[in-house]
């Protein structure tokens, strides 16, 4: 793959569009127009309205938005563990290794699954099963994937778990969910999803039920093993710091749509939608003290009735007529010359003058 | 584990207590069981006098109940008025009824949990409202009327199976019996299979475990069955008990003479030594499937440590 | 670990409100009937969260109470419309059979003995030549009066024992809870049997009494874990807090909010004690004539089912009708309370 992916995580943060070409070059997933829409009792809630991203082999992309902004659908949907009903992909495509998801049957769906295409989740201690021991919850993905025996695949289940750090692994293969801690149960999240080694890694909100100290050592155990793997690795958060460490892009999406994608630390210099720039303006930080902390005003759109025009509008500081009016698509974004800054887009009318304020 | 065993069976003494020492006082407030004996002639003086000697019917009650006891746990249950002894009629009559139980049991377990998974897993379609609704009619039509309707329908005017089992227990004379006694109950374990599965379908872990690519079947039985189960089966432990007592219908309509039928007897003819030995078998019964199901619930779930 | 005692604490399988980790008894855990597996679910604090007495977490957001959107459910639902008009039609049966049937129930004509239908008499006879279309609608006092007075018997006792078991804890809850053991070692039939026949008399008030002192230990316990939760509310904690005394405390903060799991129970008991005064009285110790009962009419029917098969069937069905009316009303209710599970 990639060279510059190989050697560990400070290479890995060269931009990764000027390494590798040819065939090898063609991203790992690439997920097409993507619609999703909840069926609901009170209506159709449009979760998910035309996402493309693309995710390349030992690439790290952050997908940022606040709950509800269709982050997590969308991985849900690539993953196909959408709540179906009320949850329906209306349209798009999702390209995994060239290969369209949404138009294979169940059972190819279901052998991706876990050995290629893995997710972390949440909350480590309702997403393990609280009446099975890890060992066997680690080892199912050998006994179904692999066809290994109960003996192999709990050799295997200690051999993961000392592969994510966890201490006295042979000791604690046998124990279940709650007898570990926090910080534990996570590295078992992750050892889970890495257990056959798989071309991609969705982790949503990996970190957010830790604790902080906790939250930096899962991290760099997460971006240890992706470089090692040469994974990709889709990283969805509502947190700006979780992601500047590690991410190589960060798209950030709001009423199901990405409205800025930018390599991690431009994004952070100079924002190039209103919207980002409010993320990272209501950031508490320690040169501020004393001033008023900034909010973005109102709350998240409705999905049941997304404003016309632009979602972000009744929201937007810099909101016009023509937010009211037209859905803007995501502008490519240039310096003042002209030129392109590469893999950066925003979906704003005015992201010239974002970009200038910053 | 040893220590809770011994607590519990401990916490079990005063309910044990309790509940005979009530069951005996009812029982013993029959009435002159004696005079009872004689029916309408009047006893002779010299010869109730000796049955009551006999049956300690002079004592305070009390002291009648700790004298039962006491024989109680030599395994000697007294005799009836009529001479037989108390234990050979347990043991005609218990076997009976296991049978009858074994069987409604066995009905409920696979229906219950069957139709229960099914309506949780299809919750608000038609399969999930009928068996919702089907469940609630279930419940209501009282089992005397389901034993009699049943009966009719199938035993005489179809002809599928025998009407009534009388002295021949054989597994297929049992199989109505057994959908009437397991009826009531197996709509109480779909109701509660059901609310299980709905609860834990979309539980964190079952989302995991379809992310792991497994087959929809493990996913199922693996994990949200095997989570879903707990509530269900500390349910069908001690529904146990209840369908022993509930076989006081069952087997009166289907002329099984088991436990209910005897008890029935000998509430009847006012035997007190019949039923308090009935009963206090049906509570010991009872009392040990309740313990079967706590040390049962903490295997199901490891979660539950034992204090 | 104080992990585990997270989790314990959220898991729905530990009993709502107990305070210790201990693995809960099946006998306090197990669900034990229709009313108590459906009451139980609506004791979860999550229910209780967005009450108006909490005080909103968003101002603008309009504070509509449990009760306000329950009805407001209740109203659309088709179930909850035709069971309470089915329990209307057979309360106004119950106290004005005459409306119904111009037929004395008890004026019965041997000759006539398991005729079948002729005019003026739609359900035929019975064994004694009574006409079964009276005794039916005369069936519905026994059956409504038992039902209705022994729940409100049993509601009473068993919210007074549990809430103040609940609200006190200590050794009253002890004593409280191993009586109420007690109580449920005996099954309800057994109990009955054996109570019932020692009485001579058999009155209405008899069998009531009967299942009231039955009949509370379960709503003692439904109504003792839902003060228990409701007691951890944030709101009685504040209450509390701010010098509010026992007294107002239960009747201001606790029973208003602990009530809902009750009314559930209560109601689907109220159709669970009507079949039972009828299978009582099947077994030849409820309700005696010449009290018009269905269960006694169905007892009696039952000898010649096989030839005269409309003589059970009618009271039968109009008792089946009566229970799942009053059960589905409780289901209905239990619903609109706690959407979740539909």
């Amino acid at each position: 793959m990639s060279s510059s992916m190989t050697t560990g995580v400070s290479s890995r943060k060269a931009d990764p569009r000027g390494s590798g070409t040819g065939v090898e070059d063609a991203p790992l997933l690439q997920v097409r127009d993507l619609h999703v829409e909840f069926r609901t009792r009170d209506g159709v809630a449009r979760a998910v309205n035309g996402v493309d991203y693309s995710v390349r082999a030992g690439e790290t992309i952050a997908i940022l938005g606040e709950s509800g902004s269709g982050k997590s659908v969308t991985a849900q949907a690539v993953m196909g563990i959408l709540d179906s009903p009320p949850g329906f992909v209306t349209g798009g495509e999702i390209l995994f290794k060239g290969r369209d998801l949404l138009k294979l049957g169940q059972d190819e769906r279901r052998k991706i699954r876990g050995s290629q295409l893995a997710m972390i989740f949440q909350d480590a201690l309702s997403s393990l099963n609280p009446v099975h021991s890890v060992g066997y919850q680690l080892g199912e993905m050998f006994r179904v994937h692999r066809d290994a025996s109960r003996k192999e695949a709990k050799a295997r289940a200690v051999e993961l778990m000392d592969r994510v750090r966890i201490p006295a692994a042979k000791e604690r293969v046998n124990d279940y969910p709650h007898q570990f801690s926090g910080g534990m149960r996570q590295r078992i999240m992750i050892a889970m999803a890495l257990a056959l080694e798989p071309d991609l890694i969705i982790a949503d909100e990996p970190t957010t039920a830790l604790d902080v100290t906790v939250q930096a050592q899962v991290m760099e155990l997460l971006a240890e093993l992706q470089a090692e793997y040469n994974m990709g690795l889709i990283l969805i958060t509502h947190d700006l710091g979780v992601v500047a460490d590690v991410a190589d892009k960060i798209a950030v999406m709001y009423a199901g749509r990405i409205v800025e994608t930018a390599p991690v630390h431009e994004l952070y210099a100079r924002p190039a939608h209103p919207y980002t720039r409010g993320l990272l303006d209501s950031i508490p930080r320690l040169d501020q003290k004393g001033q008023e902390l900034y909010a973005i005003k109102g709350l998240p759109p409705n999905l049941l009735r997304i404003p016309k025009g632009c979602a972000f509008n009744p929201r937007c500081p810099r909101a016009q007529e023509i937010c009211r009016q037209e859905v803007p698509k995501l502008f490519q974004v240039t310096e003042d010359d002209g030129t392109e800054l590469a893999g950066r887009g925003s979906a704003c009318f005015f992201w010239k003058e974002t970009l200038h304020d910053a | 584990m040893g220590r809770y065993v011994i607590r519990r069976l401990l916490q079990m003494i005063p309910v044990f207590i309790g509940t005979t020492f009530l069951i005996f006082v009812m029982v013993h407030a029959l009435g002159d069981p004696v005079n009872a004996l004689f029916g309408d002639r009047a006893p002779d003086p010299a010869v109730a006098e000796k049955i009551r000697e006999q049956y300690n019917l002079n004592d305070p009650l009390w002291l009648q109940y700790l004298k039962y006891m006491g024989k109680l746990f030599r395994w000697d249950f007294g005799t009836t008025f009529s001479g037989q002894s108390v234990t050979s009629l347990l043991a005609t009559a218990f076997p009976t009824t296991l049978k009858l139980t074994a069987v409604a049991f066995t009905i409920e377990v696979i229906f219950g949990i069957g139709l229960g998974l099914l309506s949780g897993l299809r919750r608000g379609r038609v399969a999930d409202n009928s068996v919702l609704i089907l469940t609630l009619v279930v419940i209501s039509i009282p089992t005397f009327v389901t034993g009699y309707v049943l009966q009719y329908l199938v035993g005489v005017k179809w002809g599928a199976a025998p009407a009534t089992v009388g002295d021949q227990v054989t597994l297929d004379r049992l199989i109505l019996p057994g959908v009437v006694l397991a009826s009531v109950s197996l709509a109480y374990v779909a109701r509660l299979t059901r609310t299980t599965v709905v609860e834990n379908v979309r539980a964190d872990y079952v989302r995991t475990a379809v992310a792991k690519g497994l087959p929809r079947r493990r996913v199922v039985v693996n994990h949200l069955l095997r989570n879903s189960l707990i509530p269900v089966v500390t349910f069908l432990g001690t529904d146990l008990g209840a369908l022993m007592g509930g076989a006081l219908v069952t087997e009166r309509i289907f002329n099984i003479h088991g436990v209910g039928y005897y008890l029935y007897q000998g509430i009847v003819r006012q035997n007190s030594n019949t039923v308090v030995g009935f009963v206090t078998i049906l509570v010991i019964i009872y009392l040990a499937a309740n313990l079967l199901v706590d040390l049962l619930y903490a295997v199901l779930d490891p979660r539950i440590r034992y204090a | 670990m104080p992990d585990q005692e997270k989790y314990n604490a959220a898991d729905p399988l530990a009993e709502a409100g107990t305070e210790e980790l201990e693995m809960p008894s099946a006998v306090e855990n197990r669900t034990f009937d229709l009313g108590t597996m459906e009451a139980q679910s609506l004791i979860k604090p999550e229910r209780l969260q967005d009450h108006p007495e909490a005080p909103a977490a968003d101002e603008r957001v309009e504070a509509r109470s449990l009760w306000q959107d329950a009805w407001r459910d209740l109203r659309r639902n088709p179930i909850f419309i035709i069971s309470g008009l089915l329990i209307v039609f057979l309360i106004v049966m119950a106290v004005w059979p005459g409306l119904f049937a111009s037929t004395d129930p008890l004026k019965c004509d041997l000759s006539k003995s398991q005729q079948g239908v002729s005019s003026g008499h739609p359900f035929g006879y019975d064994n004694q030549g009574c006409d079964v279309y009276a005794r039916t609608v005369y069936g519905a006092r026994a059956s409504i009066t038992v039902g209705v007075c022994a729940t409100a018997g049993a509601a009473l006792v068993g919210t007074v024992m549990g809430g103040l078991a609940g609200f006190f804890g200590g050794w009253f809850d002890s004593v409280v809870s191993r009586i109420a053991d007690i109580f449920f070692g005996i099954p309800i039939l057994l109990g009955g049997l054996v109570f019932l026949s020692v009485v001579p008399s058999q009155s209405i008030w008899i069998v009531v009494a009967f299942i009231v002192v039955l009949g509370w230990p379960q709503i003692a316990r439904i109504s003792r874990g839902s003060v228990i939760t409701v007691k951890q509310q944030d709101y009685v904690t504040a209450a509390e807090a701010l010098g509010a005394g026992s007294s107002r405390l239960m009747v201001r903060h606790i029973l208003p909010n602990a009530v809902a799991p009750i009314i559930v129970v209560a109601t689907i008991a109220l159709g669970t004690y009507i079949a039972l005064e009828a299978t009582l009285s099947f077994l030849g110790v409820g309700l005696k004539p010449p009290t018009v009962s269905w269960g006694i009419d169905i007892s009696s029917a039952s000898d010649s089912f096989r030839n005269a098969p409309h003589m059970l069937l009618y009271p039968a069905g109009a008792l089946s009708i009566t229970v799942l009316a009053f059960i589905m009303l409780g289901d209905a209710v239990r619903d609109a309370l706690d959407p979740k599970l539909r």
